[in-house]
């Protein structure tokens, strides 16, 4: 075999079906080695005990039996405060993010420009950088800016400790993690709006449509459905990567009574503090099942409008 | 069609119609805005200011001095800021371009060729758009040691490279280059490689420009590799030192320098994103999940 005819072999295997997955192989073996295996082993795990020094032993659901049956703090907080913070934060970002992309796109282009870049701004701000604000603001003695603001305008005597009361911790994470949330999935909805094409309204008013709210319902969202859904994903996935705000707020983990502890805390705590890694690896496996389900959920609203 | 006064929806100019938008917009945008001109403040406030009581939202006599103690100081084991600084430009930067490099190649596979398992997998991938990596940070934890990435420079960079979002966003923009053009270059004597740099890349500049912001934001931001996985302080990042810095913030020394870390952190993300914000709208148009 010549030099020149197995480059040509080369050149046509290439040309094939080879060519696609030599363009694609560095994502796929990434992808693999840091998504897919990760979700591999942590299933595997969590049907085993394992402190992370011996080897683990297989106990089968036994992981997942005391989480629903004996683990008092997850099923008396953490849960009930994982449900609370996500049916706020998920839905509530996610109507916002809508809203706000809709009346953008009702206003000239420059005034949108700047006012879309502080909306999106906060959501680059990823947590750790605005942690010195919220501990500021929410400073637990008179010095704070909400405390001091209060105390000055009489409606409370004492300085409150905003971050360490199991009261006003998860309101405060709420907040916080509201701020935040206008992100790609944000942007991806005012570029749906922007991009519906004005025959559509044209031929809806024809069709009888009288009113602006009747035109966002049968015109706008119908039109935009694949960036509604796109922005459905990431508020999901956005609500449930949050997760570390509380612990970032009130610098413990777990949080005070446990009131802003949630399922992404829980399985730190037990896996980085406690070292019961496969308890840890099952609580993972319910995360990651609870993300999927909320998400399969959204899907079948969004697409029963059609 | 009396009642269409044409649509409203991306107007050219102002019309008093619009100023009932601008009422809520406004004011929801002052409080977004707020905590974020406060960090402004705060760092550029003097030592007197930042103890006052009642505390003042704006400064009166701005100061460089918490930058300067910020740079002048070392953590406990010796180690400048400015190398943390420096860990950081260095694994950003490179995580920016790699991840730009493998999403559009990946993009290009799973829009442009033709093989059998690319519905499948680009249905995974979608899948993956749902993934939380800090639910699995023990399997990773473990994947990380197995490797050797442990106190390696690289854990930085490479599990920040797979992103399923980029790959996602890169096919569905490319989705629109008609197959014709390509087809045409192909006669022409074109191989892949020379379509891929000749052709599709310059077409795809708002993906790339989105894909750089997002895998900036994430590696910027990254604290993860640094609190897990690395020991050698020498190694560690920028956000890391500013998440140190803000545990110990409770005493009021430390407010002004973490409110400048605070700074530092915030505004590349600030001026990326301005540059390239055109794009990244251009880039979401198309984001659809169908």
């Amino acid at each position: 075999m010549t030099k020149v005819s197995f480059k040509e072999k080369f050149k046509s295997l290439i040309d094939k079906e080879a060519g696609a997955y030599l363009f694609l192989s560095p994502y796929l073996i990434l992808f693999f080695v840091f998504i897919v295996l990760p979700v591999i082993i942590a299933m595997f795990l969590s049907f085993t005990g394992f402190n992370a020094v011996e080897r683990p032993n297989f106990i089968g659901l036994k992981n997942y039996i005391t989480l629903l049956t004996q683990d008092g703090t997850f099923m008396q907080s953490v849960l009930p405060n994982t449900i609370k913070f996500s049916l706020i934060v998920g839905p509530v970002g996610y109507f916002l993010s809508f809203i706000l992309a809709w009346m953008l796109a009702q206003i000239p282009k420059k005034s949108r420009t700047v006012l879309s870049l502080i909306i999106y701004s906060p959501s680059m701000t990823a947590g750790i950088a605005m942690t010195v604000v919220w501990t500021i603001l929410f400073s637990g003695d008179a010095t704070g800016y909400l405390n001091s603001m209060l105390l000055n305008m009489g409606f409370i005597h004492e300085p409150i400790q905003w971050l360490q009361s199991p009261e006003h911790l998860m309101n405060i994470m709420i907040l916080v993690s509201l701020w935040s949330s206008m992100g790609v999935g944000f942007l991806a909805m005012l570029a749906g709006v922007l991009n519906i094409n004005s025959e559509m309204y044209e031929a809806g008013y024809i069709d009888g449509i009288t009113n602006r709210f009747q035109e966002i319902i049968h015109i706008t969202i119908p039109s935009m459905k694949p960036q509604m859904l796109f922005g459905a994903v990431m508020s999901v996935v956005g609500t449930f990567q949050a997760g570390a705000i509380g612990v970032q707020l009130s610098g413990a983990n777990p949080t005070p009574q446990n009131s802003g502890q949630l399922i992404v805390n829980h399985i730190e705590d037990f896996g980085f503090i406690r070292y019961e890694m496969g308890y840890a690896a099952a609580i993972s496996v319910v995360l990651l099942i609870l993300i999927w389900l909320s998400s399969k959920f959204i899907w079948k609203i969004l697409g029963e409008n059609d | 069609m009396s009642s269409f006064e044409g649509t409203k929806i991306n107007p050219d100019k102002f019309h008093k119609s619009q100023i009932k938008f601008y009422l809520i917009l406004i004011p929801l945008a002052i409080f977004m805005v707020m905590p974020i001109v406060y960090i402004f403040f705060h760092a550029f406030k003097p030592m007197d200011e930042i103890f006052a009581y009642p505390p003042r939202f704006f400064v009166k006599n701005p100061t460089l001095g918490n930058f300067k103690k910020l740079f002048s100081s070392m953590t406990e084991s010796g180690i400048p800021v400015s190398r943390y600084l420096f860990n950081s430009i260095l694994s950003t930067a490179i995580t920016v371009i790699a991840t730009i490099f493998i999403s559009t190649l990946a993009g290009f596979a799973l829009s442009k060729k033709k093989f059998k398992l690319k519905g499948l997998i680009f249905e995974i991938n979608t899948l993956a758009l749902m993934f939380v990596p800090i639910a699995v940070t023990i399997p990773r934890y473990f994947i990380i040691v197995k490797t050797g990435l442990n106190d390696n420079f690289l854990v930085h960079i490479l599990p920040m490279l797979a992103m399923p979002i980029g790959i996602f966003l890169v096919k569905q923009f490319m989705d629109q280059i008609p197959d014709s053009l390509l087809e045409a270059a192909k006669i022409d004597g074109a191989t892949d490689w020379d379509i891929f740099i000749k052709i599709i890349l310059p077409m795809i500049k708002p993906v790339i420009a989105t894909i750089a912001i997002l895998s900036f934001q994430a590696a910027w931001n990254n604290v993860e590799p640094s609190n897990m996985y690395i020991n050698n302080e020498s190694l560690k990042n920028f956000a890391f030192y500013m998440s140190t810095l803000t545990s110990a913030s409770n005493d009021i020394v430390g407010q002004g320098i973490s409110a400048a870390a605070s700074l530092i952190m915030f505004v590349p993300n600030l001026i990326i994103f301005i540059i390239m914000q055109k794009q990244v709208i251009n880039t979401m148009a198309h984001s659809g999940i169908k």
